[in-house]
């Protein structure tokens, strides 16, 4: 028997907001419009596909960290350093410490994700690991270094 | 909790509803584009409330209005033709102008092509029989049995008109009592006289 999805209208209305604060924290306010529309435009591609109606938090938010990641390395191949990138006006999704942000999205990629994924998205380190790879302790241990890092670069 | 810890949890409080149903909603242009929806939804305001309109690359496939609760119909909708279920109101552009027209009067016939998917055998037969009747005019639960091909089951068409997913666009508000009581409707026997006064098919202050 297939498994039962509710309508991809409704799914949409249940994460869009999770999905829109991770790709904020990760790619910040500019890119998340372009990043949000391809992670829902893949999600929908591929949903009636999907085999476990169970975790669907957890379904999108891995396909928004892979387009993030996509979207990092395509600005790291152009060569622009996340620190310069310019966050100017009252774009959407407004950040207040744009500083703090900016070191954010300048750590390592496991950090980045674990940091947000744990203080953004209040997600526990298991479903951490399960959106970015990897195990539950390596998402702890990810978490606890990006913040030693934010500390160190931010008491500077 | 160090400052920074509170900072960024700072920012899981604070709200990205607008941003974020704005967002959502220009998902469905990218999607149609992308031939992506399989079930294309929107609302239709009309005299008698807010209609549920549906559609399939095929044609209209369903419409629906007080009292089937919108969540019931659009799961209905995910399970029986395709989850992929967008809110997507550019794709039901003509069908709202069909319907605004049809509520004002200045339409008798539609013109939409419909998706007929959701009914089949006996009940299929009875409201494509349905479909026929004219505007202005009304049929018996006997006529469109045995048009159906059956005079007997009038009860089988009476549970068909019952479960018609195309209401008003395939007219079973003009199957009525052979005594000429309207009988029952979805919308409420109310709905089905006003209906029928409309399309001019009741005297006045019938």
């Amino acid at each position: 028997m297939s498994v039962s999805l509710p309508p991809f209208q409704v799914f949409l209305d249940s994460h869009r907001e999770d999905v829109y604060r991770f790709l904020v924290a990760l790619v910040g306010p500019n890119e998340a419009e372009d990043c949000f529309q391809e992670t829902f435009l893949g999600a929908l591609r591929a949903y009636p596909r999907l085999r476990d109606a169970k975790n669907l938090r957890g379904w999108v938010l891995t396909i928004a960290h892979r387009k993030a990641m996509d979207h990092h390395r395509s600005r790291a191949r152009r060569a622009e350093p996340m620190a310069e990138m310019p966050e100017r006006g009252a774009t959407p999704g407004h950040e207040t410490d744009p500083a703090l942000w900016n070191m954010v999205r300048a750590l390592p990629p496991r950090q980045r994700a674990a940091v947000v994924g744990r203080y953004v998205n209040d997600l526990s380190y298991r479903e951490i690991a399960r959106i970015t790879g990897g195990t539950e302790q390596a998402a702890r241990r990810n978490a606890a270094d990006g913040i030693v890092k934010l500390k160190e670069a931010w008491e500077r | 909790m160090s400052k920074i810890e509170s900072k960024l949890r700072g920012a899981a409080r604070r709200s990205v509803h607008a941003t974020a149903a704005e967002a959502a909603g220009r998902l469905a242009a990218r999607a149609a584009e992308a031939h992506l929806i399989d079930v294309a939804y929107t609302f239709v305001d009309t005299p008698f409330g807010r209609f549920l309109a549906a559609s399939t690359l095929r044609g209209l496939v369903r419409l629906a209005f007080h009292p089937e609760p919108v969540d019931e119909v659009l799961s209905d909708l995910a399970r029986r033709v395709s989850p992929r279920v967008l809110e997507a109101p550019r794709e039901l552009d003509e069908v709202r102008r069909e319907l605004d027209e049809y509520f004002d009067g200045r339409r008798h016939e539609f013109e939409l092509r419909l998706d007929w998917r959701l009914t089949h055998g006996f009940s299929e037969r009875v409201l494509r029989a349905t479909a026929r009747i004219p505007y202005g005019g009304v049929s018996t639960y006997r006529d469109v049995a045995a048009r159906a091909g059956n005079p007997r089951a009038m009860r089988a068409a009476g549970n068909a008109l019952g479960s018609n997913p195309l209401p008003i666009v395939v007219p079973c508000h003009r199957v009525v009592r052979t005594g000429g009581d309207v009988g029952n409707y979805g919308g409420g026997p109310e709905m089905k006289r006003a209906l029928l006064l409309l399309e001019g098919a009741l005297p006045e202050g019938d």
